[in-house]
């Protein structure tokens, strides 16, 4: 119903102002009419116009119904549930991967999230077997192997220990795994999607492991096990689980989501999710690793010379902008903030540098409020669009010296068949129409 | 499995015994009983492995009945499931190597990636058949493997497999030496492989688009309009129509018919239907977009196939007929079968 204007950057109108200057100048010349034609033409189906008449912004002038009824009472919504204007950014599945549900990821709709923290409801899901509900009163977490005494904990237990709360990302080691070789998906959902971040509230595995007397002379190993049907397992190496590893409960204040393990599951800072056992029953010290099949047939790098990297648990600095990102449609010229996360397994977010021209020249941009050690990290650059093609890159850089590299830099070495462990930059092509496309450069 | 199991075992008893006397922080000693029960992994040098034996005729017959449905009656598997046989070749069980996997279109199989026989056991004891983990019996399990293993000539047909031939067979494991340990990757200390530099000014002299997505692509995840926010500074793109064409898409009616398709899908999705439906492809039962392509145009589907679901199948798309649902109310029948006649399942 609108006309088109061929000003560059201009030609998306937003829907609620797409009335196009002929029309508005209608209205303006007091052909009130119009309008009411306007709206009986949006109300077959197409999103409510409002022009901005001559005496103001119906926003402003008309009352709206929040304001001249009475709001609904506490706890109509119980459990509180985001606005309904908020029902786009949801978990969705790509259709290249999704066959079966149990089997399946949901990915986190990171275009249209703030800050650093994954809302609990929008924190990506990956199964095995499917999902649970474990009945936490029957849930029961065995430490048995090279330890003194094999012991079992009742989350009753496991809730009287001490706590620690830190804020870690959880990267799926698939995540930008079909990029590998060429673009595969439009949006910043698939490419990036499996990846989160959580306030995580539990007790220190090495608590629990001296609680049970863990034989250091002999231990080399951490192994961990779900209790859900495919009873996931994982090796560990012992530096890292005496360290940072939590056995965790909680998840940004509510107890863990059952998509996320409820009761209980591993935090293994840094480390791809697949380390980060959920349903967590069994902690087992060793002497050898375990090549469970996620250690051997998956979430294992194969290298062009035929040969398999196992164990490749460490996440590598990587960034990717989130806004404007693949898929979406930029509304006009001017000032925009270009934002996206960034982060690290080896530690710290020290810097990241955003390019809007594909890579050759690169301004630093600002980080978020908080800078901790292995979570996202929020930067932000402001950038005035001025309607033409742009390429718009992000380069992360960890405490480490460690640079996020390219596509090209990561294929030399890894060819394009490795699956894993895909922390390219990421690359958005803005168009003169406003709109963005994931693609790669050479 | 512990190797010092006998060992905590003892200490266990004997912690028990001195409970009174040792401040214990939180928790109890673990009993023998339990840690046998869930103490079921196995290492590769097959420690944990319990006793027991399994051919590969009976393996077959097993894998028939509990295993075929999902890979294949040969391990050649589905369109949802990897295949888990293929890609080993007679010179590889003599080298250690799947050529298969340094060539340009690996062909990846659990038998021609895993280096170690004990994974296959440990896996399919603990986590198999998919829908009933842990149901099959120590024999079963090695029946299982005995008929994998042959099935990629790694054993004979008249094999048996048990705690002691198990370690002949993994010196005939294809891929046995394929596996390498890079500690860039295993330790958050370890260092890189690629290393990249940031340069700030003129890093290149010309910029190439080398991949994009197709434009037949553009609309493959749904309309993208419906994906992002529907106010702010950027908007999701309307993938229902060309790119650059700035036509506004009927935002809101569109969302209201995927918040119905999406109420639908979470019904089956509940229900378990997609455990054996895809929603494109066939399972163990058809498609949901096959089901819908079957009975396009067809006015008295609805009845018939709510009557179905209902009822329960007659084997119609395949040997193993459908059981009858009583769990979704009349209602929520509706919705599912106008959900899956929609086609509105495949997208």
């Amino acid at each position: 119903m609108s006309e088109q204007t061929d000003r560059r950057g201009r030609i998306r109108p937003a829907p609620e102002n797409f009335l196009s200057r002929a029309q508005i100048a209608e209205v303006s010349a007091g052909r009130r009419d119009f309008l009411r034609k306007a709206m009986l033409a949006a109300s077959a189906g197409v999103a409510a116009p409002a022009a901005l008449a001559a005496s103001g912004d119906p926003a402003i002038l008309e009352k709206q119904v929040w304001g001249a009824t009475l709001g609904k009472p506490v706890a109509s919504d119980a459990y509180g549930l985001p606005s309904k204007h908020e029902a786009n950014l949801v978990r969705r599945e790509s259709p290249g991967l999704a066959s079966v549900g149990g089997a399946s990821v949901a990915f986190t709709p990171l275009q249209g999230l703030f800050g650093i923290i994954t809302p609990s409801g929008l924190h990506f899901e990956r199964h095995h077997q499917g999902w649970q509900d474990v009945d936490p009163a029957k849930h029961r977490l065995m430490i048995n192997g090279l330890v003194k005494t094999p012991k079992v904990y009742t989350m009753d237990d496991l809730l009287r220990f001490p706590s620690v709360s830190r804020i870690h990302f959880l990267e799926c080691g698939a995540n930008s795994a079909m990029e590998w070789a060429n673009t595969a998906v439009p949006t910043v959902q698939y490419t990036h999607g499996m990846l989160s971040c959580s306030e995580w509230t539990g007790v220190p595995l090495k608590v629990l492991l001296d609680d049970c007397g863990i034989d250091l002379k002999k231990a080399k190993f951490i192994y961990a096990e779900g209790a859900d049907g495919s009873h996931q397992n994982r090796t560990i190496p012992l530096e890292w689980a005496l360290d940072d590893v939590i056995v965790a409960y909680g998840q940004n204040g509510e107890m863990l989501r059952p998509q996320q393990g409820y009761p209980l599951r591993l935090v293994v800072p840094g480390a791809q999710g697949v380390s980060w056992i959920k349903y967590l029953r069994r902690i087992e010290v060793g002497d050898q690793r375990w090549n469970t099949k996620d250690e051997t047939l998956h979430y294992a790098d194969l290298m062009p010379d035929g040969s398999t990297r196992q164990y490749t648990s460490v996440q590598e600095a990587k960034s990717v902008i989130t806004s404007p990102s693949g898929g979406q449609v930029m509304l006009d010229r001017g000032m925009h903030t270009i934002s996206g996360l960034a982060w690290s397994g080896r530690g710290k977010i020290k810097r990241v540098d955003v390019s809007t021209d594909g890579g050759r020249n690169w301004q630093t941009a600002s980080l978020g409020s908080l800078v901790l050690d292995k979570a996202l990290t929020r930067f932000q650059l402001p950038w005035q669009w001025d309607g033409g093609p742009a390429v718009l890159q992000s380069r992360a850089v960890d405490e480490t010296g460690y640079v996020q590299p390219q596509m090209r830099q990561l294929r030399e070495v890894r060819g394009t068949r490795s699956v894993y462990h895909n922390n390219a930059i990421q690359s958005w092509k803005v168009t003169e129409t406003g709109e963005v496309f994931n693609v790669q450069i050479a | 499995m512990s190797r010092s199991l006998d060992r905590a075992m003892r200490s266990a008893v004997l912690v028990l015994a001195m409970l009174p006397v040792v401040a214990m922080a939180l928790g109890r000693a673990a009993t023998p009983e339990e840690i046998k029960a869930w103490d079921i992994d196995v290492r590769p040098d097959f420690t944990g492995l319990p006793a027991g034996s399994g051919t590969v005729a009976e393996g077959e017959v097993l894998w028939e009945a509990k295993c075929a449905s999902c890979h294949g009656s040969f391990g050649e598997s589905n369109s949802v499931f990897a295949p888990l046989v293929g890609g080993v070749t007679r010179k590889d069980l003599e080298t250690g190597r799947s050529a298969t996997l340094a060539s340009d279109a690996p062909t990846r199989t659990a038998l021609s990636m895993s280096p170690t026989v004990s994974t296959l056991w440990d896996y399919i004891n603990r986590a198999m058949p998919w829908n009933a983990p842990q149901s099959l019996s120590t024999n079963e399990v090695y029946a299982a493997v005995a008929y994998l293993l042959n099935l990629s000539d790694i054993v004979p047909a008249d094999f048996t497999l048990d705690q002691n031939s198990i370690r002949e067979v993994q010196k005939r494991m294809p891929n046995r030496n394929g596996m390498v340990l890079f500690p860039g990757l295993w330790n958050r200390k370890g260092k890189s492989d690629v290393i990249a530099t940031a340069c700030m000014k003129d890093c290149a002299k010309s910029i190439a688009i080398s991949s994009a997505l197709p434009e037949h692509a553009r609309n493959a995840h749904g309309n993208l309009a419906l994906q992002s926010r529907e106010w702010g500074p950027v908007r999701g793109a309307n993938t229902e129509v060309a790119a650059g064409t700035g036509a506004t898409a009927p935002i809101k009616l569109a969302a209201k018919q995927a918040s119905t398709a999406a109420a639908a899908r979470k019904l089956a999705e509940g229900g378990g239907c997609l455990g054996c439906h895809g929603l494109n492809a066939g399972i163990v039962g058809p498609g949901m977009s096959q089901v819908a392509a079957k009975y396009r145009g067809d006015a008295a589907a609805a009845a018939k196939l709510a009557a179905k679901i209902r009822a329960g199948g007659a084997g119609v798309w395949g040997e193993i007929a459908m059981p009858p649902q009583r769990g979704p109310s009349d209602e929520e029948l509706k919705a599912l079968v106008d959900w899956i006649l929609s086609g509105a399942a495949s997208e």
